[in-house]
Order: C-alpha cells, then sequence, then structure tokens
C-alpha cells in the first residue's frame, strides 16, 4: 500500500498541470496582498464607516491576520476547481490516457489502488493548502505584522484579541482540509464513471455551485434540505472565529464532511471493484 | 499436460449484445497461441476477461491451474500483457515508466536490470526521453518492456503490430518468437491479420461473432503444398487445355474469370514462364495457402477477405 501511494504521488508531482493550483493559490494571494499593501487603508476606512461613526477603533486594525481572513474566504470559490483539478483525473485522466488497463493487470487489487489515489489527492490537497496557509498566514504576518482579529458579520462585530487568534486558523486550515477533501472524495467518486477528466471537473463544480447557491437562499423550501448539502458544512470553520467557539455545530459540520468522505469512497470502491475496463 | 490457460464455456454479455460465447479453449506451456478473427469476434474482450480487466457473464477462467477471480493477484503476478495501445505515461521517461510498473508487480529491478530490459526491446539510447517523444513503433516495444520487466511465465498480447509499419511489424514479429524461443515465455498473441498469425503461432483459435470456429494446431492447417494459385489470364480456355496436358496434368476450376489450381508456392514461377512461353498472357497471379482457403471458409463472405488478408 504504501509502495502503491508513493507511486501515485510521484505521478501528480512528475505532472506539470499540478503546479497549476499552487501557482493559482500564489497569484490570488499575491494579488490580495499587493492591493492591500496599495490601498489597504482607504479599504478599511471604507469598509469600517459605520462603525467608526459610533466607535473609536484604536490599534491596527489592518493587521495579517484579518487579511488571511480575508483571502480564507476565498476557499470556496476556487480551491474546490483545483482540488478536482487532480482528484477527477486519478481514475478518468487513467482511463484517457489508456493507462488504467496497464495498472489493473499488474497484481494489486482494485481497492488498493483506489485507497492509494485517493490518499495522494488527499495529500495533494492538504499541501495545497498548507501552502495556501504559508502565503496568507505568514507572508502576510511578515508583511502587515500581528495585531486582534476584527471580525464584521451580519449582526455582530467580533474581536479576538491577538494571543488567542493563531490556534483558531490552525484549527480552521485543518477544518478546510477535511471540506477540501469531501471536494477531492466527490470528484474521485465521478471519475470512476469518467473517460476523460473534464466530466467530472465540471460535474463537481456544477454540484458545488447549485449547493452552494441553494445554501445562500433564504427560501423556506430550501431551508429544510440544507443540512444535508455537504457545501453548508464546507464553510464551517468560520465557527473558529466565534468568541466564544460554539464548539457543537462546528463538530458537527466536520462529522457531516467526514461521513460524506467515506460514504463517495466506499461508493466509489464498489462501483470500481465491479466495472468492466473497456478503455 | 496441464494447460497453463483453461478457459470453459465462457460468456460474456453487454447488456444484450453478447461479445463472447460459450468459448472453450486451452493454451499449454510454451505455446505461441494466435487468436485470431475479424474486429469485434471478441478477442481483445476474452483476452480482458484473461487479465481480469473485465468481469465473465459466466463460464470458468484458470490460469496456472487455480481459478482467476479469487486469485488473480498471485496469477496476474505471472503474466505480462500489453491490450491495444501500449498507452504509458507520457510526462514520464520509458525508465520512470519501466521503474513504476515494475514496482506495481512487486519488484525492485536495479537500474542495470531496468537498462537491460530496455536493450532487449533497443530502447537504451532513449530511456531517459519522455514517452511523449516516441513513435508508434517504440511506444510498442515499451510496452512489451514493461509487461516483461517482472519476468512473468506468461506473455498476452493484443493486436501487437497494429499501427506499426512494415519494419515495426517485423520488428515486433521477431521479438515475440525470441520470447518463445529464447526466453521460454508462453505467448498469447492476437490479431485480425492471418499472415501475422500463421507466421508465429503454433496453435491458434479462430473466433468469429464471439464464437470458436476452431482451435487447433497452425501446422495442421497450413500445407504450403497445396496452395490454391489464382490466375487472371486473357485467354482462359486455351490456358485450360495447357495445364490440364502434361507436364503439368492439373485440375482447373472456373471463378469469376479466374483459373484456380492447386500448386506448391514453388511451383509458381515455373507455371508462369510455361504459360507466356505457350502464348497466354498472365494478368494476375495469387497465391491463397490452405489455412486462408480453410480460414474463409469458416467466416464466409468476401467482406472477410481484406481484412484478413490484409
Amino acid at each position: 500500500m504504501w509502495q502503491l501511494l508513493r507511486i501515485e504521488l510521484f505521478k501528480i508531482f512528475k505532472r506539470p498541470r499540478t503546479y497549476i493550483s499552487f501557482a493559482a493559490i500564489g497569484a490570488i494571494v499575491a494579488l490580495i496582498l499587493l492591493a492591500f499593501y496599495a490601498d489597504g487603508t482607504n479599504y478599511m476606512a471604507f469598509g469600517m464607516q459605520s462603525l467608526t461613526q459610533s466607535f473609536d477603533i484604536q490599534g491596527k486594525v489592518l493587521n495579517g491576520y484579518l487579511i488571511c481572513f480575508i483571502i480564507l474566504q476565498t476557499l470556496l470559490i476556487h480551491v474546490p476547481l483545483l482540488i478536482a483539478l487532480v482528484a477527477g483525473d486519478q481514475i478518468a485522466g487513467e482511463a484517457n490516457m489508456g493507462t488504467l488497463r496497464l495498472l489493473i493487470t499488474k497484481p494489486v487489487s482494485r481497492t488498493k489502488l483506489l485507497l492509494a489515489k485517493f490518499f495522494s489527492s488527499t495529500i495533494y490537497t492538504i499541501l495545497l493548502l498548507c501552502w495556501m496557509a504559508l502565503l496568507s498566514l505568514v507572508v502576510s504576518i511578515l508583511i502587515f505584522g500581528t495585531g486582534d482579529l476584527m471580525i464584521l458579520k451580519s449582526e455582530e462585530v467580533v474581536i479576538l484579541e491577538k494571543a488567542d487568534v493563531l490556534w483558531r486558523y490552525f484549527a480552521a486550515f485543518g477544518f478546510a482540509a477535511i471540506a477540501m477533501t469531501t471536494v477531492a472524495a466527490l470528484s474521485f467518486l465521478l471519475s470512476v464513471f469518467a473517460e476523460n477528466s473534464i466530466g467530472p471537473i465540471v460535474t463537481t463544480m456544477s454540484i458545488i455551485i447549485v449547493f452552494t447557491i441553494l445554501t445562500t437562499m433564504d427560501i423556506p423550501i430550501f431551508n429544510a434540505i440544507k443540512p444535508f448539502l455537504f457545501t453548508t458544512h464546507m464553510i464551517g470553520w468560520k465557527g473558529f472565529f466565534d468568541a466564544p467557539v460554539q464548539w457543537e455545530p462546528v463538530l458537527q459540520s466536520a462529522g457531516i464532511l467526514l461521513f460524506h468522505i467515506i460514504a463517495f469512497l466506499v461508493a466509489t470502491i464498489l462501483i470500481f471493484r465491479k466495472k468492466d475496463i473497456l478503455s | 499436460m496441464q494447460p497453463l490457460i483453461e478457459v470453459n464455456k465462457l460468456v460474456k454479455k453487454f447488456d444484450t449484445l453478447v461479445a463472447v460465447e460459450n468459448l472453450s479453449f486451452s493454451v499449454y506451456q510454451g505455446d505461441v497461441y494466435g487468436f485470431l478473427g475479424q474486429n469485434g469476434a471478441g478477442k481483445s474482450t476474452t483476452l480482458r476477461m484473461l487479465l481480469s480487466l473485465i468481469l465473465p457473464s459466466s463460464g470458468s477462467i484458470r490460469l496456472f491451474g487455480e481459478e482467476l477471480t479469487p486469485n488473480h493477484k498471485s496469477i496476474l503476478n505471472r503474466v505480462g500483457a500489453v491490450i491495444e495501445r501500449p498507452d504509458l505515461y507520457k510526462y514520464l521517461t520509458a525508465i520512470e515508466n519501466l521503474r513504476i510498473f515494475a514496482r506495481m508487480s512487486g519488484v525492485r529491478p536495479s537500474h542495470r536490470l531496468l537498462m537491460d530490459q530496455l536493450e532487449m526491446v533497443g530502447l537504451a539510447e532513449r530511456a531517459n526521453s519522455k514517452v511523449a517523444t516516441y513513435s508508434q513503433g517504440m511506444k510498442q516495444r515499451l510496452g512489451i518492456a514493461v509487461a516483461l520487466v517482472h519476468n512473468p511465465d506468461l506473455v498476452i498480447l493484443d493486436e501487437p503490430t497494429n499501427g506499426l509499419d512494415p519494419q515495426g511489424i517485423a520488428d515486433m514479429r521477431n521479438l515475440i518468437l525470441r520470447l518463445s524461443r529464447e526466453f521460454q515465455k508462453t505467448v498469447v498473441v492476437s490479431s485480425h491479420l492471418l499472415t501475422e498469425i500463421e507466421q508465429i503461432a503454433t496453435r491458434m483459435i479462430i473466433l468469429d461473432k464471439g464464437k470458436k470456429m476452431m482451435e487447433g494446431s497452425v501446422a495442421d492447417y497450413f500445407q504450403p503444398a497445396s496452395n490454391k494459385v489464382h490466375l487472371g489470364v486473357t485467354n482462359p480456355e486455351k490456358a485450360i487445355e495447357l495445364l490440364k496436358k502434361e507436364p503439368w496434368g492439373l485440375q482447373v476450376e472456373l471463378s469469376r474469370e479466374e483459373l484456380i489450381v492447386s500448386l506448391a508456392s514453388h511451383q509458381v514461377p515455373a507455371l508462369n514462364r510455361y504459360l507466356v512461353e505457350q502464348g497466354v498472357e498472365i494478368q494476375s497471379i495469387r497465391s491463397v495457402n490452405s489455412l486462408e482457403a480453410y480460414f474463409l471458409s469458416l467466416t464466409s463472405g468476401n467482406q472477410h477477405v481484406a481484412a484478413f488478408t490484409n
């Protein structure tokens, strides 16, 4: 199993397309940092206009922690696509290249092969998030320094003390890893049905977009299904930035996402074990 | 002798389409076993079932004396295969591809051994080139190296000459013969070209529409001494008269303005010379060997002729 995992990782990191994701995240983070460096003060003044009329705000509000929070908000927009780019290619891409039939003729069980492919996708997902964390948190702190984190929510303002912030980011990135692994597992499942990777990538993104629209629309008929949509729980990382943290909904969301990962993976294995390889 | 491959009443259905129907055959150690049939005859489906790529609808497959389905891991450890195009990872080099598939087969060959493998298929000089830069023939040979990297006892090659130029076809033929003679491998090879199979196979099976039409020794069906020679001539009546007389004394059939006589291949030039000397102009001569004639009789129909005789 370890040997198979090493082979799968070798294949992933030998492909140029893998590094597109790292470059894309680098570019997005760099653009956000540049924008805040050039015009962050004005942006903050505009954003806090209503607050400054009633309160006297002192200290450095525009700091590395706040910028990292803003960058994390973009997570749901572009990272799933970058995850699907690799996870959706795991089986469908092999079928498209014609290498799947060669893999299956080797003395390796299909279940082990799938697990190696899934875990390699998970490792890729975690590395991508580590890269994002490194750029958005470490580089932001290096440029803008640290300070208390002030978050404007729809009905309240949360202020977290400087010393109480860092662990929340580690927890949030940990949660994001679970959320993005759910995307990887979905894309991986869809990959079994396709013979080129475009299908699973587009389908994964379509599902996420449709579910996200349903999640954000405040219409009674959709409210009943929202708790069952995994996209509802993908933003559970925001719970770490409440004061105090409401552990129950955060853990519940993490549990539901883990359930989805296991369900997608089991379905993939069951389908693939019976699949005729005709590519 | 116990067969290396023993297939019994194998059936594969894709929804309503029966791709393989009640197929039974045996392959013995040392055989170069040819699978012959036109496109869609069920060759690839059968070979894929031997490799666990496709699950049979019913019937049994035994390899090395063991049932395939529950023992496929230990069985596939002794099998090397190239199914249709030998597609490999184009973004990796030849040696990287070879190393990956060796490790998947549970072996960790040294760099030297991998180079020896590439040397055998004539690719040592391009070991560090990306497969994307390879020609079809080179990919085909690399596919064979990948199939052999874990030193299997049985090699299965599905249409290994597809897409190759004449030199590539000759190289592949020689490589298959070397595998059998020099390395004592049992080889199963499929083709839709009769000429390919008759040049390399010791035993063969002919499939048509998923059914076995015959199975047996190639030598039993291929008798060079009894070629059918088809002659196109300007004056058939005179030619028939000449051929029936001494020194030839041949039985002559007339079919579609062609004369058909049974004649050994080496006698064809002399016959040609004789007819010309007697004032009969030859428009065409073609030989159809006994295996081909037998094959055509099994698969009957002109649409098959082009595919099989190429």
